[in-house]
């Protein structure tokens, strides 16, 4: 009986599709409407993210030895700061790499080469390069260096300057830059969902309004709630399906271009981007789509049903 | 069967129905006539609980329809068979699917389903229209497939309001019929009409209202 009723049901809500041809289609472009902001969303964000990536690995700490700091020591400091949950990662440059180093950036600066070659030894120490994990964390590194002497005995002495006081400026602005771009894209992306959401839940409910004669009719002929409501709660399913498939066919080519022609302007390759995750972005719309469809149309039923 | 006590319905400004009291006996054709807002439409309204009386009660047997909840209220309806002025049928679905419809509201198999309505679409004369939609009709088959639909789960009792008001006297003259036919086959009928001549080719009992009151029931003048 209940197999029955709900394949009765199904049968009704695809029938009723198919009949309502310009209102379905009417709310599919709706729901291709919404679904497309969350997937241009999922893309800025994809978009923002390895833009913020790409700069926060840009940011590092430099300590500088003094010229002559003894390698084991420096070997002793470089290993705990391994050890601090805050650093990504530690590279060591020697003197001699130092130098040729700085000899390959000028290259083409005479006067400099010349100086350098003059004074005949090498003037330049060895340095430490720390990347944190996050850019956040600089100041705890920074801190730690200072107060490093009871860890690595006689390490200050070694070290000739750090650059993170230098750099703080511009990592605290990045700081507030990067949590601000977070937070405006989280309100962006909940304002748009929500009145895209609105704007789509009141579409079904127009198309269900003009079925609103009907509704009453099937209550006075006798038809259970769930008889009336459940077709168009399908309906509603169909309209999340559909505008999905649509959504995601209309974002294949676009991506595709943006892959093709904006990729290092966006610094991302948003076409394998959205090949490599269509699985989830498949997830999010159809969940999305048919979870909106089925929501506004059993709201908007329910409406006309207790009348 | 059915027993009105002293209903009264007033809206905001307006009295519908005054201190109504009749009673309606099982397999009885009764023909309610008046003028339009006479009160007609709602006391067949009141039966369905579509509206609840200001005053007095509404039973239907034993069951003041009042007091139903909506599953309930569901139920009740099943055993009653609706026709309208405006034949309320169902635009998006074919003559079959909207009897069909009414079928599966009470939970008939498809077996069943598949043998009664083309059964009773031949009884109303529409074998040829089962795969029609209701705008694709005229005004008289449209009200043949009402009918039609009100009568498919037997129910113990059809309300049939205003049936005629919108079709031309060949088509009343048919839709009478039909009616008269079912009565004859045992199912109790309301007929609410402001047409004479629909009270005279029927020729039952007849109660008259004005301004919500009834002014004459034939059962007691006979």
């Amino acid at each position: 009986m209940a197999m029955t009723t709900f394949k009765r049901i199904i049968k009704a809500g695809f029938l009723n599709f198919k009949r309502n041809g310009s209102i379905s289609s009417a709310a599919i472009l709706q729901v291709v409407n919404t679904l497309a902001i969350i997937t241009t969303i999922l893309l800025l964000q994809a978009v923002l993210h390895s833009a913020l990536t790409q700069i926060k690995d840009k940011v590092d700490v430099t300590i500088y030895f003094n010229v002559g700091a003894s390698e084991e020591k420096i070997t002793a400091l470089k290993s705990s700061l391994e050890q601090l949950p805050e650093v990504a990662q530690v590279s060591y440059t020697n003197a001699d790499d130092a130098l040729k180093l700085f000899r390959d950036r000028h290259e083409s600066d005479y006067p400099t080469i010349q100086a350098l070659d003059e004074i005949g030894t090498n003037p330049l120490g060895a340095y430490l390069n720390v990347k944190a994990k996050e850019v956040s964390q600089y100041e705890n590194i920074a801190n730690f260096l200072k107060s490093d002497n009871t860890l690595v005995l006689g390490s200050t002495s070694i070290i000739d300057k750090v650059n993170y006081h230098q750099n703080k400026q511009v990592i605290d602005r990045l700081n507030i830059i990067i949590s601000g771009a977070q937070k405006f894209g989280f309100l962006l992306t909940l304002y748009f969902i929500i009145s895209s959401v609105i704007i789509t839940f009141n579409m079904i409910r127009l198309t269900i309004f003009i079925s609103k004669e009907e509704i009453g009719i099937m209550r006075l002929v006798g038809a259970s709630k769930m008889h009336v409501r459940g077709p168009f709660m399908i309906e509603g399913a169909i309209y999340g399906v559909v505008g999905t498939l649509i959504t995601l066919i209309l974002f294949w080519p676009v991506t595709s271009w943006l892959g093709r022609n904006m990729t290092d302007f966006l610094g991302i390759n948003l076409s394998s981007y959205y090949l490599s995750n269509i699985f989830q972005i498949i997830a999010i719309l159809l969940s999305s789509g048919i979870i909106l469809g089925i929501i506004s149309s059993s709201l908007a039923v329910r409406k006309y049903l207790n009348k | 069967m059915i027993y009105f006590n002293n209903v009264s319905k007033i809206y905001k400004d307006a009295t519908a129905l005054s201190d109504v009291t009749f009673t309606v006996e099982e397999g009885e054709f009764v023909s309610v006539v008046g003028h339009s807002g006479a009160g007609k439409t709602t006391l067949t309204k009141m039966i369905l609980a579509e509206e609840h009386p200001t005053e007095g009660t509404v039973f239907f047997e034993s069951i003041n329809v009042n007091k139903l909840k909506s599953k309930e209220l569901t139920k009740l309806r099943r055993r009653i068979g609706m026709v309208f002025q405006d034949f309320k049928l169902l635009g998006n679905k074919t003559a079959y699917e909207n009897i069909a419809f009414a079928m599966e509201a009470v939970g008939r198999t498809e077996k069943e389903i598949k043998s009664d309505v083309p059964h009773v679409l031949e009884l109303v004369d529409l074998g040829h229209r089962a795969s029609h939609f209701p705008s694709q009709m005229s005004g008289g088959e449209q009200q043949r497939l009402a009918i039609a639909r009100a009568i498919i789960n037997q129910p113990e009792l059809i309300i049939a309001d205003e049936p005629t008001g919108n079709l031309d006297p060949v088509n009343t003259h048919e839709i009478v019929q039909i009616l008269k036919k079912i009565n004859d086959l045992g199912t109790t009928v309301i007929l609410t009409t402001h047409n004479r001549g629909v009270i005279e080719s029927v020729n039952k009992r007849v109660i008259t209202m004005e301004n919500g009151k009834i002014i004459r029931d034939t059962k007691h003048n006979k």
